[in-house]
C-alpha cells in the first residue's frame, strides 16, 4: 500500500519521531550517568563516579540482589504451577473450567494497587510479617495467572489422543506429563516465564504494599529516593538498558540468521 | 485423562486463599467501622458515604478525566504509527516493533524519572528555548507533564494491540476493495479500520486501566499535592492510615473499572455489528 515517495516521506517523518519519543528520556537518562556532577539536568563533565558510587551502596547492590533473587525464584515456581495447573484446567469440566479462569483473570482485570491493598490486607489480618517472604508470594500470585494464560492456548491445540496413546503404550500419567504433554508445549512455558520474569522485575506497586522490613527492590528504592535522587540509579538503568538491548538483539538476530539459514537450505 | 483434571486442585486452594480472600477482606474493610480487628467490627456504610464530599468526587473526576484524555492521545498517536509499521517491509517491521518494546523493559518508575530532566525548569527542552530566546516555560508539576508521562508509558500497548491486528489482517481484502473500485480512503474507513477495532479496544483497556490506577506518575511529574485517585488511596493505606475508608474508594475505583470495560465491549460488540449489517448491504 505505501508505494508513492509522499507517503515513504510521511512514513520515515512519523517513524522517527515515535522513536525520539520513546528513546529521549533515555539517552538523557544514559548521558547523565556519566556526569561528573550530581545534577540530572545540567551538563559538568565526563566522569564514572556514580559507577563507582553504585557498587560502593550497599543499600542499592541488596535491592539489586533481592529483585533479581525474587524474580528468579518466583518466575521458577510460578511456571511449574502456572503450566501444571493450565494442563489440569484443559482436562476439567467446562464448569469448573470456568469458574477457575474467571477467578484467574482477577488479578489481571483489577488494577495493581487493588490486588496490593487484597494481599497487605490478608498478610495484616493474618499477622504475617512483611519482608522478602511476602514479597515473593505476592509475586508468586500476580505472575502465575499470566503463565496458565499463556499454556492454555497451546494445549487448545495439542492433539488429545497424544497423552492418552502415551498411556496406552505403558507409560505412568507422570510420564506421559513430563515427556510428552510439556515438551509440545514449551513455547508457551517459556514465553510464559518470560511474562513472569519481566513483571516481577519491574514490579512496583505490589511490592510496595506488601513489602517490609527494610527490604527494598530496585523500584521501591526509586521511589523512596525521590527527593535525594541522583545519578547512581542513571548508573544502574544505562547498565541494565545494555544488558536488555544486547539479550533483545541477540534473540532477535538469532531468530534472522535463522530465517535466512532456512531459506538457503531450500 | 481423569488423574489430569486434578492437577487444578492445589491451585484451587493457592486461588482461594490468595485471591479470592484478599478480595473479600477489602469488601470486610469497606463496610466496616475503624478498627483493625477483625473480631470487634461493626457494618457501616459511612466509607462509602464519605466519598460523596465534593472534594473526593473532585479528585474522581480528575483522574477519568485524565484517563481519558491519554487514551484519546494514545489512540491519535498509536494507531498512525501502527498503521505505518504494519506497511513496511518484514525485516524492518521486526525491528521496529523491537524498537517499540525496548523502553517497556526499563524499569517504569526510571523512565518516569527521567522526564524530569528533560521536562523541568533548567531542563533540555527549556535549554533550547533559552538558546532561541524562547520560554521558560513551565511544564514540570502540570497536567501536560502527568499526560505525557502516561502516554510515554502506555502507548506502546495501544501501538502493539493495533499493530497485532493490522499484520495479521488478510491483505485480499484491501485488493478486493481497490479492485471493486474503493478509493484509499474508501478502503480504510470501510475495510481496514473496522477490522482493526478489536486491536483498538484491546488497546484502550490495556491503557484506560493502569492510568486510572496509577499513583506513581502523577506522584513524579505532578508533584506531591498531585492527588489522582490512585494517590488517594496510597494516601489512605501508606500516610493517613484509614484502611477502611481506602478499601471504599479501591471497591469504588474497581468498580468504575470493571463498568468502563463491560462498557467499551459492548460499544466493540456493536461496532462488528454495525460492520457486518454495513457488509449485508453490499451484497
Amino acid at each position: 500500500m505505501v508505494g508513492s515517495k509522499r507517503n515513504l516521506a510521511w512514513t520515515i517523518i512519523l517513524i522517527t519521531l515515535v522513536l525520539m519519543f520513546f528513546y529521549l528520556p533515555i539517552m538523557s537518562m544514559i548521558v547523565f550517568s556519566f556526569n561528573s556532577s550530581r545534577s540530572l539536568t545540567s551538563w559538568s563533565g565526563f566522569s564514572l563516579e556514580w559507577y563507582k558510587a553504585l557498587f560502593e551502596n550497599r543499600e542499592m547492590m541488596s535491592a539489586i540482589t533481592t529483585t533479581i533473587s525474587i524474580a528468579l525464584l518466583s518466575t521458577l515456581v510460578s511456571t511449574v504451577v502456572g503450566t501444571f495447573t493450565a494442563i489440569g484446567i484443559s482436562k476439567s469440566k467446562r464448569l469448573i473450567k470456568e469458574i477457575i479462569l474467571n477467578v484467574n483473570n482477577f488479578p489481571i482485570l483489577n488494577p495493581e494497587i487493588v490486588t496490593a491493598i487484597g494481599l497487605m490486607l490478608l498478610y495484616t489480618t493474618f499477622k504475617i510479617e512483611k519482608g522478602y517472604m511476602t514479597m515473593l508470594i505476592a509475586h508468586i500470585i500476580f505472575s502465575t495467572p499470566y503463565v496458565i494464560l499463556t499454556v492454555l492456548p497451546k494445549l487448545r491445540r495439542l492433539d488429545p489422543d497424544l497423552a492418552e496413546a502415551a498411556l496406552d503404550l505403558g507409560c505412568t500419567p507422570l510420564q506421559a506429563l513430563l515427556k510428552v504433554i510439556v515438551p509440545l508445549i514449551m513455547p508457551g512455558v517459556i514465553s510464559g516465564a518470560l511474562i513472569a520474569f519481566t513483571m516481577s522485575f519491574d514490579d512496583f506497586v505490589i511490592s510496595y504494599f506488601v513489602s517490609g522490613n527494610g527490604v527494598k527492590n530496585i523500584s521501591i528504592l526509586v521511589y523512596t529516593m525521590s527527593k535525594r535522587i541522583n545519578p547512581t540509579i542513571n548508573a544502574l538503568s544505562t547498565i541494565l538498558v545494555v544488558i536488555i538491548t544486547i539479550i533483545l538483539l541477540s534473540v532477535n538476530l538469532y531468530d534472522i540468521l535463522k530465517k535466512k539459514d532456512l531459506k538457503e537450505k531450500e | 485423562m481423569k488423574s489430569f483434571a486434578s492437577l487444578v486442585k492445589p491451585y484451587v486452594v493457592w486461588m482461594s486463599l490468595f485471591i479470592v480472600i484478599p478480595m473479600l477482606l477489602i469488601l470486610l474493610y469497606a463496610i466496616t467501622d475503624r478498627g483493625n480487628s477483625v473480631l470487634t467490627f461493626h457494618f457501616t456504610l459511612n466509607n462509602f458515604l464519605r466519598f460523596f464530599d465534593p472534594v473526593f468526587i473532585k479528585v474522581l473526576w480528575k483522574s477519568l478525566e485524565i484517563a481519558i484524555i491519554t487514551t484519546i492521545v494514545c489512540i491519535i498517536i498509536g494507531y498512525p504509527i501502527a498503521y505505518v509499521i504494519s506497511n513496511v517491509s518484514e525485516r524492518l517491521q521486526g525491528l521496529l516493533i523491537l524498537s517499540v518494546t525496548i523502553p517497556m523493559w526499563i524499569n517504569m518508575l526510571v523512565r518516569t524519572y527521567a522526564w524530569i530532566s528533560i521536562l523541568s525548569d533548567g531542563g533540555i527542552i527549556n535549554s533550547i528555548l533559552a538558546a532561541v530566546g524562547l520560554g521558560p516555560i513551565k511544564m514540570m508539576y502540570t497536567d501536560f507533564a502527568v499526560i505525557l508521562g502516561m502516554v510515554y508509558n502506555f502507548l506502546p500497548f495501544m501501538i502493539l494491540q493495533i499493530y497485532t491486528v493490522l499484520a495479521k489482517m488478510d491483505r485480499a481484502l484491501i485488493n478486493a476493495s481497490f479492485d471493486l473500485g474503493a478509493n484509499r480512503y474508501q478502503t480504510f474507513k470501510r475495510i481496514v479500520f473496522p477490522l482493526s477495532l478489536p486491536g483498538v479496544i484491546s488497546g484502550i483497556t490495556l491503557v484506560f486501566l493502569p492510568a486510572v490506577s496509577t499513583f506513581v506518575i502523577p506522584k513524579f511529574l505532578g508533584g506531591g499535592q498531585y492527588m489522582l485517585i490512585g494517590n488517594l488511596i496510597e494516601n489512605q493505606f501508606i500516610t493517613v492510615g484509614e484502611w477502611n475508608f481506602g478499601s471504599a474508594i479501591s471497591l469504588i475505583m474497581a468498580m468504575i473499572i470493571m463498568g468502563s470495560m463491560m462498557l467499551t465491549k459492548q460499544v466493540d460488540k456493536d461496532a462488528s455489528a454495525q460492520a457486518s449489517n454495513d457488509g449485508g448491504k453490499l451484497w
